[in-house]
């Protein structure tokens, strides 16, 4: 009988490895949806087929499918590519459920600050993340918090209030997957996002 | 893929006897050779100890594409209410109560049973005929004949798992429902698609409702279940869209500067409770969405969000972190006192009522383990049903006795029901990404 447990047991698992090997799951850290900087996007909508007939065709193609440059900032001059330039850091990061700056991030702020009150016409885009713990619309929430204090600084510093939008992703538009605190930190974070003029 | 979770899950849940998990995967392999689409997959999380035998013979059938008495048995069985027979136990496979020998099934401690068949009837039609038994009467306590299309037959199983389940345990079937989730794809080259889908209450027939590149969230039902209200950043910055269903048609109802988010029906289906932070802080809004004004309910400088209504629409509950860390708290939802309603743990957000309003579902945070928990409004005692580390999103069966969750494993989320008591849960699997954000219908 025990045999017969473990032959079966080993039969079953040999089938249900052999049935998953197509569609093996990216763990990779890297991976993320950092689309935040893509341009326009399109969403559609569709009807509902329930089954019995109803099938409303609703309207496709919200929108159209224009890319814009992922990462516009590092076109706009050599200091934004120097990594021992303050301006090359464009992600503000922040500790568990906290909107407060870092010290460590205070003089990347100033340099975008700086830049911006340098050059009156260039716009921004302070998208605020969250990490995946917690509830989705308070993620939202607590991401508005941090980029709005993100802006805040930048205010104080002379930057003027219609060069700065704000936007909060919450948890959806994660940096890093993964479960462990390794991938949260990189998702607490703000992404200064320089708007293409 | 399916079938990979199953042996993971099945593997890691201890109190499953080996024989029963042995049992339940080939059950589920079968299952999943005769559908081919998105499956279902089963946890037992606990023994129900007071689960009613019930034991559902296999329909006599020749050439029905779908396994109706499978599709029975799966919706039972994760009710949690009944102890189901495995097939294997069965002395035999009576297809009308005419054939049944009520000893040999009562010598097996089975309190009910069913039995019943499919005849194609030639033209994509089939004849499902089924009876509900009393086993120690020896009586019929239900009976049915109904025809079905092909693409009906699962709708019409789950029509016979309502009829069995109202008729033994005296609450309405919710097998037969429908749920709303969002759903994420990776479209390669750094690129996700964002999806919002209706399935069935089993997560079979996915239908995508909406789509975009730029994330989707907070699904709601209108009360009527004719429309899903929904949060989408498609413009690079948050809207709610009102949609209705049968025709795709849709609306944009609220698009104001910062947060518009977390949108909940009233329960007379003319106004949104919402989320917005046009004035400064996130703050709780009433929205009527035939003059598309606004009415604020806090005003507060800290966080309010989540809001949700109480059945008699007297009441919104929300989470506010105005405490230091997020709360649950009331108001009226015509404006006035805002009362804290959780004090255990130091994370209870996104509650939503029961439908008799007597309890309160939240999202229960102690640590690094987000878990689902119930409150009793009598009481304020807090029951935490489930064990994962990160369980999201709750959502409350129209009948009461489910929960409908989200939980992650590493990059996948998927959906899961729980028992009230938390003694059942069943996971859904999708053959889609990530899965989360389950709302189930009225």
């Amino acid at each position: 009988m025990k045999l017969n447990k473990t032959l079966l047991a080993l039969a079953i698992s040999t089938l249900l490895i052999t049935a998953c090997t197509d569609d093996a799951v990216d763990d990779s850290l890297t991976d993320g949806s950092q689309n935040a900087t893509s341009g326009i996007n399109d969403a559609s909508t569709n009807g509902l087929n329930s089954g019995s007939g109803l099938n409303g065709s609703g309207f496709n193609g919200y929108g159209s499918g224009l890319n814009g440059s992922d990462d516009y900032a590092s076109t706009l001059g050599p200091e934004f590519n120097d990594p021992s330039n303050p301006l090359s850091k464009r992600t503000v990061y922040f500790m568990l459920d906290s909107s407060e700056i870092m010290p460590d991030f205070l003089p990347v702020i100033a340099a975008h600050a700086q830049y911006l009150v340098a050059n009156p016409s260039q716009k921004i885009t302070l998208e605020g993340n969250a990490d995946e713990r917690g509830s989705r619309e308070y993620n939202i929430a607590l991401g508005e918090q941090r980029a709005k204090s993100v802006a805040s600084k930048m205010k104080v510093q002379g930057v003027s209030e219609n060069q700065i939008n704000v936007v909060s992703y919450g948890e959806e538009k994660p940096a890093a997957f993964g479960n462990d605190e390794t991938a949260w930190e990189k998702n607490r974070r703000v992404e200064i996002v320089y708007q293409p003029k | 893929m399916e079938i990979k979770t199953i042996f993971l899950s099945a593997g890691i849940e201890v109190d499953v006897s080996f024989i029963k998990r042995v049992l339940l995967l080939i059950v589920l392999f079968g299952l999943s050779i005769t559908s081919g689409f998105a499956a279902l997959t089963i946890e037992i999380t606990e023994g129900v100890e007071s689960a009613v035998p019930l034991a559902i013979v296999p329909f006599a059938s020749q050439s029905a594409p779908v396994n109706i008495s499978s599709v029975v048995n799966a919706d039972l069985e994760r009710s949690g209410y009944f102890k189901m027979m495995a097939e294997q136990s069965m002395p035999s496979k009576p297809s009308t109560a005419a054939e049944v020998n009520f000893k040999d099934w009562q010598s097996l401690d089975q309190n009910y049973m069913a039995v019943g068949q499919v005849v194609d009837v030639g033209g994509g039609r089939y004849n499902v005929q089924f009876q509900l038994l009393d086993v120690y009467k020896g009586g019929q306590l239900l009976g049915f004949r109904m025809t079905s299309s092909e693409a009906d037959l699962r709708r019409t199983a789950h029509h016979i798992s309502d009829l069995i389940f109202e008729k033994l345990t005296g609450k309405k079937g919710v097998f037969s429902g429908r749920i709303a989730y969002i759903t994420t794809n990776n479209q390669g080259n750094k690129k996700q698609s964002h999806q919002l889908q209706v399935a069935d209450a089993d997560g079979y027939n996915p239908q995508t409702v909406a789509s975009s590149t730029e994330p989707l969230m907070s699904p709601s039902w209108s009360p009527d279940g004719k429309k899903v209200a929904y949060v989408s950043f498609e413009k690079k910055s948050a809207a709610i869209y009102v949609q209705t269903l049968a025709t795709g048609e849709r609306s944009r109802v609220a698009e104001f500067p910062g947060i518009n988010g977390a949108p909940a029906w009233s329960p007379d289906g003319t106004r949104l409770a919402l989320t917005l932070s046009k004035d400064g802080s996130p703050d709780i809004y009433v929205l009527n969405l035939s003059t598309l004004t606004v009415n604020k309910l806090t005003k507060n400088f800290s966080i309010d969000t989540e809001p949700s209504w109480s059945p008699d629409s007297n009441s919104i509950v929300f989470t506010s972190d105005r405490g230091g860390k997020p709360q649950i708290y009331m108001v009226p939802s015509q404006g006035g006192e805002e009362k804290r309603l959780t004090f255990s743990g130091d994370y209870n957000a996104r509650a939503s009522f029961s439908p008799d309003g007597k309890s309160l579902v939240m999202v229960h945070g102690n640590g690094n383990d987000y878990r689902i928990a119930v409150m009793d409004m009598a009481t304020r005692s807090i029951n935490v049903l489930t064990s994962g580390s990160s369980d999201e999103s709750p959502s409350f069966a129209p009948n009461g006795t489910m929960i409908l969750f989200a939980s992650k494993k590493g990059r996948t989320g998927f959906l899961s029901a729980v028992s009230l008591d938390g003694k059942m849960q069943q996971k859904l699997v999708f053959n889609s990404g990530e899965v989360r954000e389950p709302a189930w219908a009225p």
